[in-house]
């Protein structure tokens, strides 16, 4: 059954266009995820499911119900863990997720007990009569996804759930995400521009760049619409060696980039000896060779052309540089 | 449904109740604040004579003090949704399943009644000095326009809140709009019946909706120093609060987080 679905959701801001034409659906059940770059239209997306923007085209359902028209419904159905930390850092842990709590209408025995369930799942028993001002960034983290889940949500959206931490925090909050996948089979729809993240949590991942999903699979399939594993060379002559290369039919595809090529081949360490004759038939010096399995990092970059990093860089470029100076690269 | 909302209220409300209750350097600071005021520029001024004030300075300044911790206090804690809306609790409040009216009533409930506590200590303290009062009339009549000031003053601050997005603004407004019709209400001396002042600063104190305020607190505390009879500006004031509670409360459901 699609618990989340989307017909076109479109948000237009002024001249920007963030999110653009977007279908997707997201199954009962599964983690799904949202990976892109900082301004693909991750946040907008998730900002209009969650009822506090209105689309400018489209429509979706959450849960059953219209972001529009049943608002109220969705909101009862939806626990949300918002990019920017939204707790009320003088209240204590406890106080943020009773008040929570009341707010969803629950009642005082129903409370009590859940958030008893909540702080255990996310580890912060012993630290729930402590002012949230005193807690480390991981452990705010870990009580806003406590308090997304107080209400028995359906679908949990969390927005960059492990931005700005330590790879340690990350690991503890990648589990206890599981875990509550798991054990009450709620929905969670993240977004992420982490490549490791989609990979270790999601079951299905959508790539989003400028607005527009570019492809939606399982994160196996993705991987393997890439090839079985990438080689990566760069050559004296990378456009010539292209040329022959492309006659070659075990090469599932070929990707140039500025400096270097991309190959989708079948058992890799198998096809480099094969790579140089041919470079050495041509006279074309290989500089550089290597075989790796496939990561979302490559199938980032086998749909948008540029890796995660470049991206970010090119929005640096972007904010720092007057318009005029600018060309786009697409 | 209703429930739900009763809680959300409540919840509003008892949020910031707790966090008033814990931040004793506020608490200190807005009751110090005023003390001061009183004590200082009061006994400072006691046996001075100025046109208008018939009786100690003290009595005369105690209504005008009380008035401005209400005031002061009351509109903070409408400017306070920015707060809310820089640590992004507002986010967490809108997508909660309870309707954008009763996270106002809640608000404004909970900033009028911790200026009240602060207005009530200062009341307490002026009559401890002497003040005298009218009666028990104007002891209700006194609670009314406390009562009045505070929610006109959320009102006011939520409209604020919901122009602006940064607190640098909010200085801009305390120092140009609301110190000058501080001055112009008569909370520190007369201004209506002075005739050392130019004609055109005693017609602007006349449409100061901060004036009837202070008069009305003044005629019904100490039932002198007033100059407009307190019924009808007591009329005034309720219109002016009704109105600034409406726009205040329309304005922040229209903002977005």
């Amino acid at each position: 059954m699609e618990i989340i679905q989307t017909h076109n959701l479109t948000k237009k801001f002024d001249k920007l266009t963030a999110v653009d034409n977007v279908s997707f659906s997201v199954k009962e059940g599964e983690i799904f995820g949202f990976l892109g770059p900082n301004g693909a239209g991750k946040t907008t997306t998730i900002k209009m499911l969650t009822t506090l923007l209105n689309p400018t085209g489209g429509s979706a359902e959450v849960a059953g119900y219209n972001i529009i028209k049943q608002r109220d419904m969705v909101r009862q159905n939806i626990g949300v863990v918002f990019q920017e930390p939204a707790l009320d850092i003088e209240l204590t842990g406890q106080e943020n997720l009773e008040y929570h709590a009341r707010m969803y209408g629950l009642s005082k025995n129903k409370r009590e007990n859940r958030i008893k369930d909540v702080l255990q799942l996310v580890d912060l028993e012993n630290k729930k009569k402590v002012f949230v001002k005193n807690y480390s960034g991981g452990m705010k983290r870990r009580l806003e996804i406590a308090r997304g889940l107080m209400h028995y949500p359906k679908v949990l959206f969390l927005d960059e759930p492990t931005l700005g931490l330590d790879s340690q925090t990350r690991r503890a909050i990648w589990s206890n995400i599981k875990k509550m996948n798991k054990e009450e089979g709620t929905t969670i729809f993240l977004t992420t521009h982490y490549m490791e993240e989609a990979d270790f949590l999601c079951d299905r991942v959508g790539i989003i760049d400028y607005g527009k999903i570019l492809t939606i699979d399982s994160t196996l399939n993705l991987k393997n619409s890439v090839g079985n594993d990438v080689i990566t060379l760069s050559s004296a002559d990378n456009k010539k060696l292209i040329e022959k290369l492309e006659k070659e039919p075990w090469i599932k595809n070929i990707k140039q980039y500025d400096s270097f090529i991309t190959l989708g081949v079948e058992k890799g360490e198998e096809k480099i000896p094969v790579i140089i004759e041919i470079g050495q038939k041509q006279n074309i010096r290989i500089k550089s060779i290597s075989v790796r399995k496939p990561t979302l990092d490559d199938v980032f970059l086998h749909f948008t052309g540029r890796t995660i990093r470049d991206q970010e860089n090119n929005n640096h470029m972007n904010n720092i540089l007057p318009q005029r100076f600018i060309r786009r690269r697409r | 449904m209703i429930k739900a909302e009763l809680q959300a209220i409540y919840v509003m409300w008892l949020r910031q109740m707790k966090r008033f209750v814990r931040s004793k350097s506020r608490i200190i600071a807005s009751i110090v604040q005023p003390l001061f005021f009183l004590v200082i520029l009061g006994g400072g001024f006691s046996t001075a004579q100025l046109p208008g004030v018939e009786t100690n300075y003290i009595y005369y300044i105690a209504p005008g003090i009380i008035a401005m911790a209400i005031l002061f206090s009351s509109m903070f804690t409408g400017v306070s949704v920015l707060w809310d809306k820089q640590f992004g609790f507002m986010q967490e409040v809108l997508v909660a399943p309870i309707s954008r009216f009763s996270i106002v009533i809640g608000r404004t409930l909970g900033g009028a009644t911790t200026a009240l506590i602060q207005g009530f200590i200062i009341l307490f303290i002026a009559i401890a000095m002497g003040t005298p009062i009218t009666g028990a009339l104007g002891l209700v009549l006194t609670l009314v326009f406390m009562i009045l000031i505070a929610f006109t003053a959320v009102g006011f601050g939520l409209i604020l809140a919901s122009r602006m997005n940064d607190f640098q603004g909010f200085q801009i407004i305390m120092n140009l709009i609301i110190f000058p019709l501080f001055f112009l209400s008569s909370a520190i001396f007369p201004i209506g019946s002075n005739p050392n002042l130019p004609d055109i600063i005693i017609k602007i104190s006349y449409i100061n909706p901060l004036f009837y305020m202070v008069d009305g607190l003044r005629g019904s505390l100490t039932g002198a120093n007033y100059l407009v009879d307190p019924m009808i500006n007591l009329g005034i004031v309720l219109i002016i609060c009704v109105i600034m509670l409406t726009l205040g409360s329309f304005m922040f459901s229209k903002s977005e987080a």
